[in-house]
This record gives C-alpha cells, sequence and structure tokens, in this order.
C-alpha cells in the first residue's frame, strides 16, 4: 500500500535537493517524490500524512555503534539500540566489532544479521576485525569476512598499531575493495592515560593521553596509505594537528576519510570536571582550540561523517574512580540534535551537516542508502528543526544512560523514523 | 587575640583537597593545630572534644605512619577510633569502594578518613556518605594533611610562610604531596619551585604557580625551605629516570647541593626516605637543619585540629 507524506521540507543531501513537497513511499522504496507532490495530484484512497513543513530526510547512518551483543547484554541489546537508534531517526547503523566477543569470524557477523533480521527495525551492518580477537598480531580472514557482509575493517578501540600488520591490512583489504577504519591513537604513548595530557589532567592528577598520540598514528598510516593505495578510514578525530594533517592528505588525493563524535565538537577537556566519569572518552575530550577545529573541519568537508560513537556502559562501569572506569557514553538518541547545534549556530550549512550522517556514512559502508531518490530505500526520519527541548536520559531506549549531556537544552526534535516505508518510531504527539 | 580574618569555621565537611581552601581556612587550621601541640607534650594527652564520636580509618592503600598519626590524634581527642584496611586486590572489583562507603556509613560514623590509590575516589566516596570525610591521600591527586604539617612545621620555625622561597624536588609527576604542598604555598604566598627530571614532572605544572629546574643547583640557590619527595624504586629503573646511582648523583639532596641554599635552610620529607637514593643521611640526619622528626609529631597536631574543626562543622550542621 502507498503512502504520502505530504507538505514537507525535503532534504537530500546528495543531490542538494532542498525543497517544500511530497514523498510517495510504496513497497518499501521512495515512489516519487518532488514539489509536485501534492495531495490533489494523488488518489483520494491513499493514505495522506500531512508534515506540517517538518524536515523529511534520509535516515541517518551511524558508522560507529556498541550494540552490547554478542557478549554485553547487561548493558545494551540489538533489540534496545534498535529502538534507541530508531528514536534517534537512524534508519541504519554498523556495530563495532570488538566487543567481549570479537567478530573476527563469520559466525558473529551471521548472530547479528540474524538479530536484525528478527528484530526488524533499524538496519544492522557489522564491521569485522582487522586482526584476530582485535589483538592487532594476525590478520582476520578478511575475505571470508568481506564475503559474509563485513562493511569494513576495523579493531574498534584498538589502534592496528603494528605498522607491518598495518601495511598487510590496508593491502589486503585494498585487494577486496574494503577500508580499514583506524582509531587513530599511538597505543604506548597513550597507555598510561586516562584523560586528555594537560593542566586539568594535572590538577587532578590524573595521567594524561598526549594529543600527539593521535597525528602520530594518522601520519604514521598515511604513509602506509600512499604505499598500499588502500582507502583508510580515522575515526573519531579529535585533535587540531588531526584535521590539519587530514585536510593535507585529502588535497593532496590519497583515498582518505574521516569522522568524528558529537562530544568532540561539544565538549572539551573541562567537562571532566571533578572527576565526572561520563565525560571520560577514547580518546579523550581535549581542548577548546581541538574542539574548534573539529567544528571547522566539519564545516569545511574535511571531517566527512559524525558518527554517534554510542558506547553504553552500565552504572557500574561508570560509578567509580576515574581512572577505573569505563571509557564511553550512549550517543544514538542525541548524535541529530548534537549536530543540529552547529546548523543553529550557523557554524555548518543543515546540508553539510545532513550529509556527514547520511550519503557520506552510507558511502563509506559501500550500501546505497542515505539518499532521498525514486527507487531507493523509504529509510527516511522525519524531523522539527527548530523545536525546543532538553536531553533527558531518562527518556533514553538504549539500556544505559551514560551521557554527559542530560539536561542540555538543544533544538531539533526527531518526528518519525521509517525504515523500508514502515514506521518505526513517532513521537508521542505525531500521527 | 585572634585574628579578625580568622574565620569561626570551615565552610565544608569535608577535607577533601588544599585547593578547596581559602587562605583564612587554612590558618584557621594552623592556629588550631599549635593549640594541640602543647597537649600532646604534656603527661596526660587525652582531652574530650571528640567523645563519644566515631572516627573510622579506612585505607585502601598501605599506609602506617599516616593511619598511626590519625589514629593518635582521634584517641588524644577522645574518639573511638577504628581501623579498617580493604586489600588492593579487591578494590579492583567494581563496586567495592561505593559499597564499602554505603556500608561503613550504615554504621553512623562521625568522620571517615579515607586513603586511596585512585585520584578522585575519595571525593567521590564522599558523596555517599552522611559523615565528615578527611581525605588521607587520593592517588596523585591530594594529601591535604601533609601539606598542613609541613605548612604548620615551617611557620613554627620560620614564623611565616608568606615570602619564603620553597623547593620541592623529585617524583612531582606522581605525588599527590607535591600536588598539596604546591596549592597550599600559592596560597599562603610562597614563591614554589619545582625541581625534577622532566620525565617526573606532569605536563603543565608550571599553571600551578611553580618555577621548573631541572636542575637542581639551580633550583636550590637561595632556597628557604627544601622539600624532598620520596621515590618510589620501581620508578628508577629505567622507567622514568635510567638508574638510582644516576638519579642520586643528579637529584639527590647532599650537603654539596644544599651549599648553594640559604644557610639557614629547613629539609624536609614525608617520609619513608630511601636514604642513598633522594637524600644523603648526612643531611637527614642533621639536627640544625633536618625538620624530618618535627614534621612528625606536628602530623598528629594538625590531625587533631582537622579533626576538631571538621566535627565542629557537623554540630554547625546538626543545629541548623
Amino acid at each position: 500500500m502507498a503512502r504520502a507524506y505530504l507538505n514537507a521540507r525535503l532534504l537530500d543531501p546528495a543531490s542538494g535537493l532542498d525543497t517544500v513537497g511530497g514523498l510517495i513511499v510504496k513497497d518499501g522504496v521512495i515512489a516519487d517524490l518532488g514539489p509536485s507532490v501534492t495531495a490533489d495530484a494523488l488518489a483520494d484512497d491513499m493514505s495522506k500524512i500531512d508534515c506540517g513543513g517538518a524536515c523529511l530526510a534520509p535516515g541517518l547512518v551511524d558508522i560507529r555503534v556498541r550494540v552490547g551483543e554478542p557478549g554485553e547484554a547487561h548493558k545494551e541489546t540489538i533489540a534496545s539500540a534498535s529502538a534507541a537508534a530508531a528514536a534517534g531517526g537512524v534508519t541504519a547503523l554498523a556495530c563495532l566489532p570488538d566487543g567481549p566477543e570479537p567478530i573476527d569470524r563469520r559466525a558473529g557477523l551471521e548472530y547479528v544479521a540474524r538479530r536484525a533480521r528478527e528484530i526488524k527495525s533499524t538496519k544492522i551492518f557489522a564491521y569485522a576485525c582487522v586482526t584476530r580477537g582485535a589483538e592487532g598480531r594476525e590478520l582476520a580472514e578478511m575475505g571470508l569476512l568481506a564475503e559474509a557482509g563485513a562493511v569494513a575493517f576495523s579493531d574498534g578501540r584498538h589502534a592496528v598499531a603494528d605498522a607491518l600488520v598495518m601495511s598487510r591490512a590496508l593491502a589486503y583489504a585494498g585487494a577486496l575493495g574494503k577500508t580499514i577504519v583506524q582509531h587513530p591513537e599511538e597505543p604506548r604513548l597513550a597507555s598510561e592515560g586516562v584523560m586528555n595530557a594537560g593542566e586539568i589532567a594535572t590538577r587532578l592528577g590524573l595521567s594524561g593521553i598526549p594529543r600527539q598520540a593521535e597525528p602520530i598514528m594518522i601520519e604514521r598510516d598515511l604513509r602506509l596509505v600512499e604505499l598500499t593505495g588502500a582507502r583508510y578510514h580515522v575515526a573519531h578525530v579529535s585533535t587540531a594537528e588531526s584535521v590539519e594533517i587530514l585536510r593535507h592528505a585529502k588535497r593532496r588525493g590519497l583515498p582518505v576519510t574521516c569522522d568524528t563524535a558529537p562530544p568532540y565538537f561539544a565538549l572539551t577537556e573541562v567537562d571532566v570536571g571533578d572527576y565526572r566519569t561520563f565525560a571520560r572518552l577514547s580518546p579523550p575530550l581535549r581542548g577548546d582550540a581541538d574542539r574548534q577545529a573539529v567544528v571547522e573541519g566539519v564545516a569545511d568537508g574535511t571531517i566527512d561523517i559524525i558518527a554517534s560513537d554510542h558506547w553504553p556502559q552500565d552504572v557500574e562501569s561508570k560509578r567509580l574512580p576515574f581512572a577505573l572506569a569505563e571509557p564511553g557514553i550512549v550517543g544514538l538518541e542525541t548524535l541529530l540534535p548534537l549536530t543540529l547545534e552547529l546548523v543553529h549556530r550557523g557554524q555548518v550549512p543543515l546540508m553539510q551537516a545532513l550529509a556527514a550522517l547520511t550519503c557520506r556514512p552510507a558511502d563509506l559502508i559501500g550500501h546505497k542508502l542515505g539518499r532521498l531518490a525514486k527507487g531507493a530505500p523509504a529509510d527516511l526520519v522525519l524531523f522539527d528543526l527548530d523545536r525546543p527541548g532538553r536531553i533527558e536520559v531518562d527518556r533514553f531506549r538504549s539500556k544505559s544512560k551514560n551521557s554527559p549531556f542530560d539536561g542540555r537544552p538543544v533544538s531539533g526534535a526527531v518526528l518519525a523514523t521509517i525504515v523500508d516505508g514502515r514506521p518505526v518510531y513517532q513521537a508521542e504527539d505525531f500521527g | 587575640m585572634p585574628d579578625s580574618s580568622v574565620p569561626e569555621r570551615l565552610r565544608q565537611r569535608h577535607l577533601l583537597a588544599i585547593s578547596d581552601l581559602s587562605e583564612a581556612e587554612i590558618t584557621l587550621l594552623l592556629d588550631c593545630a599549635d593549640s594541640y601541640v602543647e597537649q600532646s607534650r604534656q603527661p596526660d594527652k587525652k582531652s574530650s572534644q571528640l567523645r563519644g564520636r566515631t572516627v573510622i580509618n579506612l585505607f585502601f592503600e598501605n599506609s602506617t605512619r599516616t593511619r598511626t598519626s590519625f589514629e593518635v590524634a582521634g584517641k588524644r581527642l577522645g574518639a573511638d577510633t577504628v581501623n579498617m584496611s580493604v586489600g588492593s586486590s579487591s578494590i579492583k572489583k567494581g563496586e567495592t569502594l561505593i559499597d564499602t562507603a554505603l556500608t561503613l556509613n550504615a554504621m553512623h560514623p562521625d568522620v571517615l578518613i579515607v586513603r586511596h590509590p585512585e585520584s578522585g575516589a575519595v571525593e567521590l566516596l564522599s558523596q555517599k556518605v552522611s559523615a565528615a570525610v578527611i581525605n588521607g591521600g587520593d592517588g596523585s591527586h591530594e594529601h591535604p594533611t601533609q601539606a598542613l604539617l609541613d605548612a604548620l612545621t615551617i611557620r613554627r620555625r620560620v614564623g611565616r610562610l608568606a615570602g619564603l622561597k620553597v623547593a620541592i624536588c623529585g617524583d612531582i609527576m606522581h605525588s599527590r604531596v607535591a600536588r598539596s604542598n604546591i596549592h597550599l604555598l600559592n596560597i599562603m604566598g610562597a614563591q614554589v619551585r619545582a625541581i625534577a627530571p622532566p620525565t617526573l614532572l606532569p605536563p603543565a605544572i608550571e599553571r600551578l604557580g611553580v618555577a621548573v629546574f631541572h636542575d637542581m643547583r639551580a633550583g636550590l640557590e637561595g632556597a628557604d625551605i627544601v622539600m624532598m619527595l620520596r621515590l618510589q624504586l620501581e620508578r628508577m629503573q629505567g622507567s622514568f629516570v635510567p638508574s638510582t646511582r644516576e638519579y642520586y648523583r643528579l637529584y639527590g639532596l647532599d650537603r654539596d647541593k644544599l651549599s648553594v641554599a640559604n644557610p639557614e635552610a629547613l629539609i624536609m620529607h614525608p617520609g619513608p626516605m630511601n636514604r642513598g637514593v633522594e637524600i644523603d643521611s648526612d643531611v637527614a640526619d642533621d639536627i640544625n637543619r633536618s625538620v624530618i622528626l618535627d614534621q612528625v609529631e606536628l602530623g598528629v597536631a594538625v590531625r587533631m585540629a582537622c579533626l576538631d574543626q571538621l566535627t565542629r562543622v557537623l554540630d554547625a550542621e546538626g543545629g541548623d
């Protein structure tokens, strides 16, 4: 049965479309869209939804999520992560492979795919490990894993530190047409640290991670990319130097992309305050000059993608002395409003922000998603760009509530999320 | 007659960090401690300010000196003192810190003295209990009673803190004693110098208000007070400095290096000392210069003052 979304602001960053109009969904795909799709032009018996001028865009594609399974279902499950994603306007996500049971064999990928089919909500893809057990020593069976649907390769929170292993991983993945996603942190320089090195860490008596740990790893990897010609993606860029290095590498035409996560443009090391473990992240929150450079990187497109870096932690993993607490924050339900802060402040154009959340991450994982186009899957988010609200962790669908953004005033709210034409989320006051 | 700028009591129920205190609060604690020095020198050392109070020493890290000092302080004020040591193996297990705090809290202690190997752990615990909490040392963060007893030692010998040139030498990176002293000395108007190899200085330490020296003689030039820090032996075998003997040569305090300091300079050490590593026995035992045993004596008086002042805050809160 067909359904029409009418009187919407259609936003498609891939094509640059920004117009008031309608969009027709039929058999799970977009059958038509544009200014000419209006109530008058449609058959009377078609189901029609008046969007009231709200923004209708491709559903968000979140390329870095921890879903808790397999292995940490007390923190999150694929079901709870799917519900959180739907509430956050995320219609596709890629989960990281370095949980307690690393995805380094086909069975891990098949498990995630089966659970995703059963839940039938947000589309769930998975990375596979670069190395067995994400231990950084021997290559995982990348060919078999690619065949089984791995969207790219990553050792998650662990950097592939050994230069020889990284060089071979890049070369091998390149032949498979797959990207290596690196956690950019020189592990020896970072090994003792729990927050950004500097005055605040020194005052708190916490050991610091020097910001140089990040560009050192990126610069080394870029040499290996030159050597192998393989596609390389830098996860969660957090320092000004990294942004500058990547800007330069792209100018030189290297096959390099990168992403960041909202905390790196919304917070700084000052937010650690008096040992707030919700501000313990990996990489750590940096200084304000770094934060500003990340904003500029998003604005000029050096930073291609914004991912949530969703990393659920239960209370027991966070209610600890800072250095003993696990890193990470939940992010699926705050990805859109925090990104829209950049738009509302005039720092990033709306289309640029949406591109970083939709078509570009879809391209990274090699799926034809994140677009409003005839024949494309009807994966959509309907959102009110300006609606004022407040982030409330108690309302999160995620099983874990570890967010440093609780109580933050934001503008922008998801009204509905649609996957393959099916509504998977609707705000209480919509529809 | 008391100085009118000294407040009647502390603003907070906990003593977690020197950086939370004002100059007036520090002066209040030091003045109070002065009054307890005499009491501790009498044959009858006991008074009754804390009669009926329960003071628990909760140590998640080995300690003999500090724990004993707090225990003696509590007993001299008439409190019931209880020692509780939690093995270092069990603290790694998730909730033990909070669980222990809640368990102890249910016993209605009045003061908890807490030492923990992790920075910030004492503050975290303080949020979960109704007792007054004294930080007995948390990780590399702060050790406020040590800084107070050092200040009392200096004040009683020299008569003031303001304007003194104080050199702190050694493993500043890992030292909570150094951080507390840097804060206290800055608040009280002293000039603080940090002397250490670059590998034992934390980043941006100058932002805490110290002049940094890597050459010990340069740093000791004209110093009125020389505070030596203990260097953990495991940090001297190639990880932070190349060897014990090299460290002694470059940063060990001996008569020769000390000769550039003020001839009256006092030598301090929080103990326990590594003789022949960071300090020469010849200097450590010089009764004219070394005030290391004074520090131990005054430590008890300072801890009596902290217990006294914090229970006054409890009294005031209870009366509100």
